[in-house]
């Protein structure tokens, strides 16, 4: 029993490291209705900058703070020159000019800051809490722990954010229809450019967390793979579902991991290992059938 | 009038005569590098082609080519991209008709791509160390050569470490495989299983889905197995988050050792702390301590001709190993010419026999400078693997030391099953395999 519940704890707190990345995605999507293919390319720009800048002789603040800029300034851009041309286009036209993008930071970021994966050194040592282990014999990561620390207070920021300001408010409702939030003198442009500010803010807390767990390099870029399974579940427009999908998503499959595969073993031989790359996939598709906005998402009612 | 022509006719024929003598004295031995610098995996093969160039131009510079003949090559990007691997081959190929050295592809992928269109252009793959295993029997396979090492000898290998670790005995131990689940990672397992039967150790195979970069259940499956040692086929961001998995449930990392696709510094840097004092297998030691290393940069970098624009990579594992490449390919230049005549450049087939009838031994590679660069390898007909040693090597957090000399997997064990499956290749296929004891 010791074991299941060591299990599901690692699997809640790899959750919440999905999360972080699962929210980039929906703050793009709150604002604009589009799915953003290049949050997991963003993740790899925000986390290259840090330590690019670090290697220029940055200490970690001043790099964090450089990031952030190199990200906002990113948003900005891509609002200018991608997305603006884009008003009232189909969203597919909007998700097709996100792959474009996804492929043009894969490229450039590497170019910029060079392509070798690097350390990212955050001074939290992903080591088990040694009480928890003598106590209890359980392997509990400081590492996580912080993680999950630092993912409550993003989604209480962002939750307050959404709910209280006048540029949540705004953001809401350009999600809703461009056109009606522009005729009533929303400037869809700038609050556009704010909301790709933000999720580069978002893609800069992931990748930090990612970068420092893996190391900083192109496969952080593979962690919007991870993301996707908890949107389906969560829904694409709810913060808090962001959360919730990604601890569902990371204590299930990793549950799933170390007990489906010994009785598959028995039912057919051979090995079944290594199902947890398809697991969260194969969980967030029955979950569509049963309920396509997802656990928070908004259902959505046309009149006819 | 004529007169009046007389000159320039004869100034056109000396121009003549002399372009023809240019061009006697250019000839040129090809290499198409189908090759890879950007995307996923790119400083892995900026470091590998990076040596591979720059000793085809020390070699070139330091005795002006081999008998005279220059090495020259083209680079086609792939990304690691298997498609991308087929489109380049098709655009070298052209090129690669009249000379060519072996295709050194750095993917497993793309070698599987590769292996029949080569062979049925004459034109010779190496995949050192990757690839298509049970082409080690060159009877099946004439133009494909997994050479120095294959997956299994390799596995092997390091079973055969650790069992001298051990005291010469495994038996009652407990050994947890823990692979990437794709081809690369599976090709070990029917070695294991032979070791494991051997030599009584039991093996827990535990596979992680790509990429790999979260391993938090099976690290606490191997935390609850309670293994003596992990043996590592790990890929890319797999490696550094097994190591700081390892870390995180208190796995010893002396007790893991990896294939050598986990063993450079871009695999062991990014994990910082949680890497040191891990183990993986090698053929090639790094450092510039290896003479022709050192003499690279001196010469080549000294003449502004250097290939890397990040000289700190000189020296790295994968900068040494595709030196050692390149080492070997040249030296299968030579053997070809000491053959097909001397100050000619060699066409696929000649490249092919050459590459079947390396013997370079410990003397040659002391000659060449390139000591540890390579063990010594000798392949024939129904060998084109010609070595199966490999070193270990473990990283002291700062560098990777070697800790063994020279281990040869149990060839006895795992040859005859590569000759197990090149045969139903060869049933499958049509393949009339060619008779070893008629080739010379």
């Amino acid at each position: 029993m010791n074991f299941f519940f060591e299990v599901l704890i690692g699997g809640l707190l790899s959750g919440v490291m999905y999360a972080l990345v699962a929210l980039g995605f929906v703050m793009i999507y709150k604002a604009s209705g589009v799915f953003n293919f290049a949050q997991g390319a963003m993740v790899y720009l925000a986390a290259l900058s840090v330590v690019g800048c670090m290697e220029k002789g940055a200490p970690l603040w001043l790099a964090i703070i450089l990031a952030f800029l190199i990200m906002t300034l990113f948003g900005i851009a891509t609002e200018k020159f991608v997305l603006r041309k884009l008003v009232n286009q189909p969203p597919i036209a909007l998700f097709m000019a996100t792959i474009g993008l996804a492929f043009f930071i894969e490229g450039l970021a590497p170019m910029i800051f060079g392509s070798e994966p690097r350390a990212l050194e955050l001074g939290i040592v992903d080591e088990p809490i040694p009480w928890v282990l003598d106590n209890w014999n359980m392997v509990i990561s400081k590492f996580d722990l912080v993680a999950a620390g630092v993912a409550a207070v993003l989604v209480a920021t962002l939750a307050l954010f959404f709910q209280y300001t006048r540029i949540g408010r705004a953001l809401r409702a350009v999600a809703d229809d461009h056109q009606a939030a522009l005729s009533i003198g929303i400037p869809l442009q700038n609050i556009w450019a704010i909301v790709w500010g933000v999720a580069g803010f978002v893609a800069l807390v992931a990748g930090m967390m990612w970068g420092a767990r893996n190391g900083v390099q192109f496969a952080l870029t593979f962690t919007a793979l991870k993301a996707l399974p908890v949107l389906i579940l969560g829904g694409f427009t709810s913060v808090p579902g962001a959360i919730v999908g990604g601890l569902i998503i990371g204590a299930s499959e990793k549950l799933a991991e170390i007990y489906i595969p010994p009785v598959m073993q028995d039912l057919f031989g051979g090995n079944f290992g290594g199902i947890e790359g398809w697991f969260p996939y194969v969980l967030a598709l029955l979950f569509l059938l049963v309920r396509p906005e997802g656990l928070f998402g908004e259902k959505h009612i046309d009149r006819v | 009038m004529i007169k009046s022509f007389k000159p320039a006719l004869s100034a056109i024929a000396l121009s003549l005569a002399m372009l023809s003598q240019g061009a006697a004295a250019a000839e040129e031995q090809f290499f198409p590098l189908i090759d890879y610098r950007v995307g996923p995996y790119g400083s892995n093969g900026q470091a590998f082609y990076g040596g591979f160039i720059d000793y085809l131009n020390y070699v070139n510079l330091k005795e002006k080519g081999v008998n005279g003949v220059q090495m020259t090559y083209e680079e086609c990007e792939t990304e690691y991209n298997n498609a991308k691997g087929v489109e380049c081959y098709e655009r070298l190929k052209s090129k690669a008709a009249k000379s060519a050295g072996p295709l050194h592809t750095m993917s497993t992928g793309i070698s599987y791509a590769l292996i029949d269109k080569s062979a049925q252009d004459k034109l010779p793959l190496a995949m050192m160390g990757y690839g298509r295993t049970d082409a080690v029997d060159g009877s099946v396979f004439p133009y494909a050569f997994p050479l120095v090492t294959t997956y299994q000898m390799q596995a092997s290998a390091i079973v055969k470490f650790i069992k001298d670790k051990n005291g010469g005995s495994l038996a009652g131990k407990k050994i947890v495989y823990l692979y990437h689940d794709s081809a690369y990672g599976k090709e070990a397992i029917v070695a294991l299983n032979a070791e494991a039967a051997l030599n009584k150790f039991e093996m827990v195979q535990i596979p992680v889905a790509h990429p790999g970069n979260e391993q938090g259940a099976q690290w606490l499956k191997i935390r609850q197995e309670k293994p003596d040692f992990v043996i590592f086929w790990g890929w890319g961001v797999m490696n550094q988050t097994a190591l700081k998995a390892a870390q995180k449930v208190g796995f010893p990392r002396d007790k893991m050792i990896g294939s050598w696709w986990t063993g450079s510094e871009e695999d062991v840097v990014p994990a910082g702390e949680a890497a040191k004092g891990y183990m993986a297998a090698t053929w090639n030691v790094a450092g510039k301590q290896v003479p022709v290393i050192a003499d690279i940069e001196k010469v080549v970098y000294g003449a502004g001709k250097g290939n890397l624009q990040d000289t700190s990579k000189i020296g790295t594992i994968l900068y040494n190993r595709g030196v050692s490449a390149a080492v070997l390919s040249v030296e299968a230049i030579r053997k070809g010419q000491d053959k097909y005549g001397k100050g000619k450049a060699l066409n696929g087939e000649q490249t092919r026999w050459a590459l079947e009838n390396l013997n370079i031994n410990d003397a040659r590679l002391k000659a060449l400078g390139a000591t540890d660069l390579l063990p010594e390898i000798k392949t024939s007909c129904d060998n084109h693997e010609g070595s199966g040693k490999v070193k270990i090597q473990q990283w002291d957090g700062a560098k990777w030391v070697p800790v063994s000399g020279w281990i040869e997997g149990n060839k006895a064990l795992i040859h005859p099953l590569f000759q197990a499956s090149a045969k139903q290749y060869a049933k499958e296929k049509g393949i009339t395999p060619r008779d070893c004891s008629k080739e010379k």
